[in-house]
């Protein structure tokens, strides 16, 4: 019984992030038309046309990866088959694994069972999603390499500096979070962000550690490769960078890790800093206002609740993504190189004193 | 017990890959899954931290490292030659020494009694930390030293080879 | 449950989905043999040279060390800062001399110019 409660809730975790996937392609084509003045995507009709009504969104969300997967698998001449079909694994098997440990809501009460919701609560949660965030270079390295074309190569080898540039900063801003709430957990943090500064405010991460969301943010963008750090597959210029001999679903796997870690960095900053599944003053039992009022709600209504702020929470920062990535162009190699090393790093270093040292000084100032 | 022999074979024939394969990019990939494995190792004897830290630095930064050293210095495909070296004949001999040597040493042990009793939180990140920053505080300063002789030493012979 | 049961079964959950979706394309796309086809991408020049011959800059190898030792050093400080506050005052300072010492190595790198990138 529990093996079968943990394999529904790893199978809707990877649910969830695949469907905010497929969506986030959707979202990027309209959002971009949106912010570009124009009209985006909407030629996809089923059965050529024959149907008198169009489905939109669902035509292209079916569209896209039905025609991507029936596409012809080429593989360059005299490149390796194997690690030619491993790259894209490589990108996208850690990726997935990450999302098991997002914790999407808090219980799940049925009868006498109470359901953690999170596919697995791993003490050091956090430890592992940057493990897996570190396995993900692969993907590039092997990918570029595996090409046996001199664009691709070297767009793989730029790709993984530029991402394993960003990975220090990523680690740092977070060390600086776990100073302020004490655990590696996510589901902990996440919970402990439900506790009230002063009786009012909930204790969020936003709240506390301001200058790590904004480090954390912006080395999980340029992490994910995402404009305005997308260099090594500049669409423009280098055609695809390091998987532009990939074809069919593999380059599919590819694209889609753009939108998962952009799905991950938005899971992340959600449980870090904003409180993850937390509804302000919404307990197990009910809504505990300010004030003293307490309005009571049955524990379904508060788990949909929850899980409802976490996946709005979730999309926002998704947004938030799509938007930096049509705001602003693309940067240099060098300037990105810089951003990565002289200036996240020092900075991220600079808060991690200046919180500890706040923590020991200020009694109240850490979250229990 | 069947855990650790399944994950031990898959170990051995990841390492075993590390070493015979002749393209040395999938012997830098047989070393991952080696350490990851390792990592998985950790975890069945409860020392999570160390798990994720050997993946974070070990799978996830050091193999990378090998990646790029394999690219920088191009090295190729091994062809395989006919004839048996000697130098892979010695080091046959040496570990099969070893082998024997490990198993006299296993069987001729006297059995423990059961398992040891274990403080309580052992692997955890606390208890790991607790002893971390408060014993072995000369080890981690020592570290920290260690880390910067092998930046300094590591841009020295970058920087000569630029500008040579 | 033990969690890492749970990690284990979405691992392989992960795996089995990836894996299929990796191979989709072999599996159900067609396979017509051209020689065009298989030719690397350069926009229509024949490459010249294969990939063993790039010439890898040194620079990426530098980057890849640093990163080694940064990231170790951001690993010591996770399990720190969850026991930061039982250490107190003299925790904050052992950290503190380390996270010096490393700076000394950044500022290092930073004026010997091996952070430039041309």
């Amino acid at each position: 019984m529990d093996f079968l409660i943990s394999f529904v809730l790893a199978l809707v975790a990877l649910l969830i992030l695949l469907q905010l996937t497929v969506l986030l392609l959707w979202v990027e084509r309209k959002g971009s038309a949106l912010i570009q003045d124009r009209v985006g995507a909407n030629r996809a009709n089923l059965f050529g046309g024959l149907l008198p009504f169009n489905l939109g969104i669902v035509n292209t969300l079916m569209a896209d990866p039905l025609k991507l997967f029936h596409k012809e698998d080429i593989i360059p001449k005299d490149a390796d088959a194997f690690l030619h079909w491993l790259a894209p694994f490589i990108a996208v098997l850690p990726l997935f694994v990450t999302f098991a440990v997002v914790p999407f809501g808090d219980v799940l009460v049925l009868g006498e069972r109470v359901i953690n919701l999170q596919a697995a609560d791993v003490n050091v949660g956090l430890l592992f999603v940057l493990g897996m965030v570190s396995l993900g270079v692969y993907g590039v390295v092997i990918g570029g390499w595996a090409s046996n074309s001199r664009y691709a190569f070297l767009g793989g080898v730029r790709g993984s500096a530029q991402m394993v540039s960003y990975e220090i900063g990523m680690g740092l801003a977070l060390v600086a979070v776990v100073l302020t709430y004490g655990s590696l957990d996510l589901q902990e943090i996440a919970r402990a962000q439900g506790q009230l500064m002063w009786g009012v405010i909930p204790a969020w991460g936003v709240f506390y550690q301001p200058l790590a969301l904004v480090l954390f943010f912006i080395a999980g963008i340029a992490e994910s490769k995402r404009p305005p750090f997308d260099l090594p597959e500049a669409e423009s210029e280098l055609v695809a960078g390091f998987y532009t001999e990939y074809s069919g679903s593999k380059q599919s796997m590819f694209m889609m890790s753009d939108f998962i870690e952009v799905a991950i960095v938005a899971a992340l900053v959600t449980t870090l800093f904003f409180g993850g599944w937390q509804v302000p003053y919404l307990y197990r039992d009910g809504f505990h206002l300010p004030g003293g009022f307490f309005f009571g709600v049955p524990s379904l209504v508060v788990t949909i609740l929850q899980v409802g702020a976490f996946l709005t929470k979730l999309f926002i920062f998704c947004w938030l993504q799509i938007l930096v990535r049509w705001t602003y162009p693309r940067m240099r190699y060098d300037q990105l190189m810089n951003l990565g090393w002289k200036r996240l790093l020092p900075i991220g270093l600079a808060n991690v004193v200046v919180t500890a040292v706040l923590v020991l000084a200020l009694e109240g100032f850490t979250v229990p | 017990m069947i855990a650790f022999y399944f994950i031990a074979i898959l170990t051995l024939a990841s390492a075993l890959m590390v070493v015979l394969h002749r393209n040395p990019i999938y012997s830098a990939l047989g070393l991952v899954n080696t350490l990851f494995l390792i990592a998985v190792s950790f975890v069945m004897l409860d020392a999570e931290l160390i798990a994720m830290l050997q993946v974070i630095v070990y799978a996830g930064a050091i193999v990378i490292l090998f990646l790029f050293v394999i690219m920088l210095l191009n090295v190729e495909t091994e062809v395989r030659t006919a004839r048996v070296s000697r130098l892979g004949t010695a080091g046959l001999v040496l570990a099969l020494l070893l082998a024997l040597e490990l198993g006299v040493f296993a069987l001729v042990r006297e059995p423990s009694s059961g398992t040891p009793e274990l403080p309580a939180g052992f692997g955890s990140t606390e208890l790991l930390a607790e002893t971390l920053f408060s014993d072995g505080m000369l080890s981690f300063e020592l570290t920290s030293l260690l880390l910067l002789v092998a930046v300094v030493g590591a841009v020295v012979m970058a920087r000569r080879k630029v500008e040579s | 449950m033990n969690p890492y049961i749970a990690l284990l079964i979405s691992f392989a959950l992960c795996a089995i989905v990836a894996g299929i979706m990796c191979g989709a394309s072999w599996l159900l796309g067609p396979k017509v043999e051209n020689k065009a086809k298989s030719e690397i991408f350069e926009t229509g020049n024949p490459p010249i040279g294969s990939i063993r011959g790039i010439r890898f800059p040194v620079k990426f190898y530098l980057t890849a060390i640093l990163f080694v030792v940064f990231d170790i050093e951001v690993v010591f400080m996770y399990p720190w800062a969850v026991v930061f506050r039982r250490l107190g005052w003299i925790g904050l300072a052992e950290m503190a001399v380390f996270i010096a010492v490393l700076g000394v190595g950044l500022a290092y790198v930073w004026r010997v110019g091996a952070l430039e990138w041309d």
